[in-house]
C-alpha cells in the first residue's frame, strides 16, 4: 500500500513530502505556502516556456515530412536542437529600434505579449487538484486574459512607427475580436453544460469528452483557436506577400523572439484549453482515478494531438483570402454557434428521472441534434456554393471588389 | 495597517496615475494606454472585493473591447495625432465648470454618506446566485431583458449602417 500509493500519486505525495520537509525546519505555514506557491508559478511558466523548445522542433519536422522533405537536420540529434541554436543566434544579435519609434512602447509590446499567454497557464489543470489555481470563474479568466493580447499587438504596431505593422496589426485585431465571438458562444454551450465555469469542475464534469457530445462547438472551437492564436490557414499576418512580416516587423533579435515565445505558448495553451473543454482533460478511461501519476501526461498527450491537428492542417491547407477569414467569422460561424447554443439550452433542460444517467440521455439527444444541424448547414452551404457557381464569374470578382 | 490596505493603496495609485495620465499626456495612443492602465487598477479593486467574475468582465469589456475601440478610433482619425492639434480649445471655461460641479457632488456625496460595512464574507456560490438573481422575476429580469434587446437594436443598427446601399 505505501510504496504504490505513493508512486501512484506521485504528484500530490511530493506536495506533501516537500511540505513537511519544509515544516521540519521550522518554517510558519505561511511561508511554506508562500515557498509552495512560487515555485508552481515557476515551474508553470517555466514550462509554458518550454513548449518552445518542444514545439519549434516538432512543427518543423512534422511539416517537413508532410512536405515530403528532411527538415533541420544538421544540429545533432535529427536537428531536434535547432531551436536551440536559433535561441543562441536571437540572444546574439543586434537590438535595432527605429529612430522614429516610441521608444517606451515599442519596448514594453514584446512584454506585454508574453505575459498574457503564460497567464492563462494559471487555470490549465494538470490532474485532479494540480492545478495553479481553481478559479470559479476559470474560462472566463482566460478570455479576459487574452483581451491582453489584442492590446499588445497593436502596442508593438504603433510603437514601430511602420506602415505595414499598423497594417497588419489592424488586420490581426479585426480576426481576433471576429473569432472570439464565436470562441465564447462556444465555452457558452460547454458552461451550460457543465454547469461550472472553473476548468477544473467542466474536467470533472465529463462522463463523455464534449467533443463526441457537441461537436459542432468543438470544431468552432478549434477553428477558432487556429484563428486566435494566427496559426495557419489564419495566419494572415504573416502573408509576405502582402503584409512583408506582420506586426512585429521592426523587432530584432530577443524582442522579435519574444513574439516568437509568445506564438507558442499560446498555441500549446490553446491546446490544452481544447483537452480540457472538449477531449476531457486529464481523464481517460478512469486511469486519472487509478494512478493520479498519469494525469499530467494524459493532458500533454492530448495537447501535443491538439498541435499535430493543427500542424496538419498549416501542411495541408491553403491561406484563406483576408475578406473570406472575416466573413467566415462572422456570416458562418456566428450563426452556426447561436444555434448551438440554443440547441445545448434546449437539451440540458430535458428531465431525466435519475441523475446518473443524465449525461449519456442529454449527451445522446446533444449530439443527434448537432448531427442535425450539421447535415441542415451543408445543405445550405451546397445550395450557396451552386448559386455561386451559376452566377456569372465576373459579377463575383465585382463582388469581391468592393 | 493589514495586507489589503496595502493592496488597496497600490491598486489606488495604479488606478490615479492611469487617470492622471489620460488627461495630461499630449499623446493621444499614450493617453488611451493610460487609461488601460486605470481600468486595470479597477479590476483589481474588483478581485480585491472577492468579486472575481466582474473583474473579469471589467477586463474583457473595458480593456478587451471599449479600450481598443479608442484607440482604433485615434488611430483612425486624420490629424488627430499631429502635434499643430491643441490640447485646449475654446470651450475650456465651459469644461471646467463641468469637472467642478461634478467634483463637487461627488466630495458631498463623499463626506455626507455613512457608508455602511458588512462583516460577512462573500458566499462561495456567488456566480450562481447572481446569475439566477439575473433572471428570477422577482430579481432584475426586466432590466436584463432590456438591456438586451438595446444590445440587439445596436446589432442591427451596425448591419444596416455598414451594409451597402
Amino acid at each position: 500500500m505505501g510504496f504504490w500509493h505513493f508512486i501512484l500519486n506521485f504528484w500530490t505525495e511530493l506536495g506533501n513530502w516537500a511540505g513537511g520537509v519544509m515544516t521540519g525546519w521550522g518554517l510558519p505555514p505561511w511561508a511554506v505556502n508562500l515557498i509552495a506557491d512560487i515555485v508552481g508559478v515557476l515551474i508553470l511558466v517555466v514550462f509554458g516556456i518550454m513548449a518552445v523548445l518542444i514545439f519549434t522542433p516538432m512543427e518543423r519536422k512534422v511539416i517537413a515530412r508532410m512536405q515530403d522533405r528532411p527538415g533541420p537536420n544538421r544540429v545533432w540529434p535529427y536537428g531536434l536542437l535547432q531551436a536551440l541554436a536559433d535561441a543562441i543566434k536571437m540572444l546574439t544579435k543586434e537590438d535595432v529600434i527605429p529612430r522614429y519609434a516610441d521608444r517606451a512602447l515599442h519596448m514594453l509590446a514584446p512584454i506585454l505579449v508574453v505575459i498574457p499567454a503564460l497567464l492563462v497557464y494559471a487555470v490549465l489543470p494538470w490532474g485532479p487538484k494540480l492545478i495553479g489555481q481553481d478559479l470559479n470563474v476559470g474560462v472566463l479568466y482566460i478570455v479576459a486574459v487574452g483581451a491582453i493580447h489584442v492590446l499588445a499587438v497593436v502596442i508593438a504596431a504603433w510603437g514601430s512607427n511602420n506602415k505595414y505593422a499598423l497594417l497588419s496589426a489592424y488586420r490581426t485585431v479585426n480576426q481576433l475580436l471576429a473569432y472570439e465571438v464565436p470562441m465564447v458562444l462556444c465555452i457558452l454551450a460547454v458552461v451550460l453544460f457543465a454547469k461550472t465555469m472553473s476548468t477544473q469542475g467542466i474536467v470533472e464534469a465529463q462522463t463523455i469528452p464534449y467533443f463526441v457530445v457537441m461537436p459542432i462547438a468543438g470544431l468552432i472551437f478549434l477553428i477558432c483557436a487556429l484563428a486566435e492564436t494566427n496559426r495557419s490557414p489564419a495566419d494572415l499576418l504573416e502573408a509576405d506577400s502582402e503584409m512583408v512580416a506582420g506586426y512585429m516587423i521592426e523587432y530584432a533579435g530577443m524582442k522579435f523572439a519574444m513574439f516568437f515565445i509568445a506564438e507558442y505558448v499560446n498555441m500549446f495553451a490553446a491546446a490544452i484549453v481544447i483537452s480540457t473543454l472538449f477531449l476531457g482533460g486529464y481523464k481517460f478511461f478512469g486511469l486519472e482515478k487509478v494512478a493520479p501519476v498519469f494525469a499530467p501526461m494524459i493532458v500533454f498527450a492530448k495537447a501535443v494531438f491538439v498541435i499535430f491537428c493543427m500542424l496538419w492542417f498549416r501542411g495541408t491547407w491553403p491561406r484563406i483570402r483576408f475578406d473570406q477569414l472575416i466573413g467566415f467569422a462572422w456570416k458562418f460561424l456566428v450563426p452556426l454557434s447561436l444555434v448551438n447554443l440554443m440547441l445545448a439550452a434546449l437539451v440540458i433542460k430535458i428531465p431525466v428521472t435519475d441523475p446518473k444517467w443524465a449525461p449519456w440521455i442529454q449527451g445522446g439527444v446533444m449530439l443527434l441534434g448537432s448531427l442535425v444541424v450539421l447535415a441542415v448547414t451543408a445543405l445550405i452551404l451546397n445550395r450557396a456554393a451552386r448559386k455561386a457557381k451559376d452566377a456569372p464569374a465576373l459579377k463575383q470578382i465585382v463582388t469581391v471588389e468592393r | 495597517m493589514n495586507l489589503s490596505q496595502l493592496v488597496f493603496i497600490i491598486l489606488s495609485a495604479v488606478a490615479l496615475i492611469g487617470a492622471v495620465g489620460v488627461v495630461t499626456n499630449r499623446n493621444l495612443f499614450r493617453a488611451a494606454l493610460f487609461l488601460v492602465l486605470s481600468f486595470v487598477g479597477v479590476a483589481g479593486f474588483y478581485i480585491l472585493l472577492e468579486a472575481e467574475i466582474l473583474a473579469m468582465v471589467q477586463l474583457l469589456v473595458y480593456v478587451g473591447a471599449i479600450a481598443i475601440l479608442i484607440i482604433f478610433a485615434i488611430m483612425l482619425s486624420r490629424q488627430l495625432m499631429s502635434p499643430e492639434y491643441k490640447a485646449r480649445n475654446e470651450q475650456w471655461l465651459w469644461g471646467l465648470v463641468a469637472a467642478v460641479a461634478l467634483f463637487a457632488v461627488l466630495a458631498y456625496i463623499l463626506l455626507k454618506v455613512t457608508w455602511p460595512t458588512s462583516e460577512s464574507t462573500v458566499p462561495p456560490d456567488a456566480i450562481i446566485r447572481l446569475g439566477l438573481s439575473l433572471i428570477s422575476p422577482k430579481g432584475f429580469v426586466l432590466p436584463f431583458e432590456v438591456a438586451s434587446v438595446l444590445l440587439l437594436v445596436a446589432l442591427v443598427g451596425a448591419v444596416i449602417i455598414a451594409r451597402e446601399k
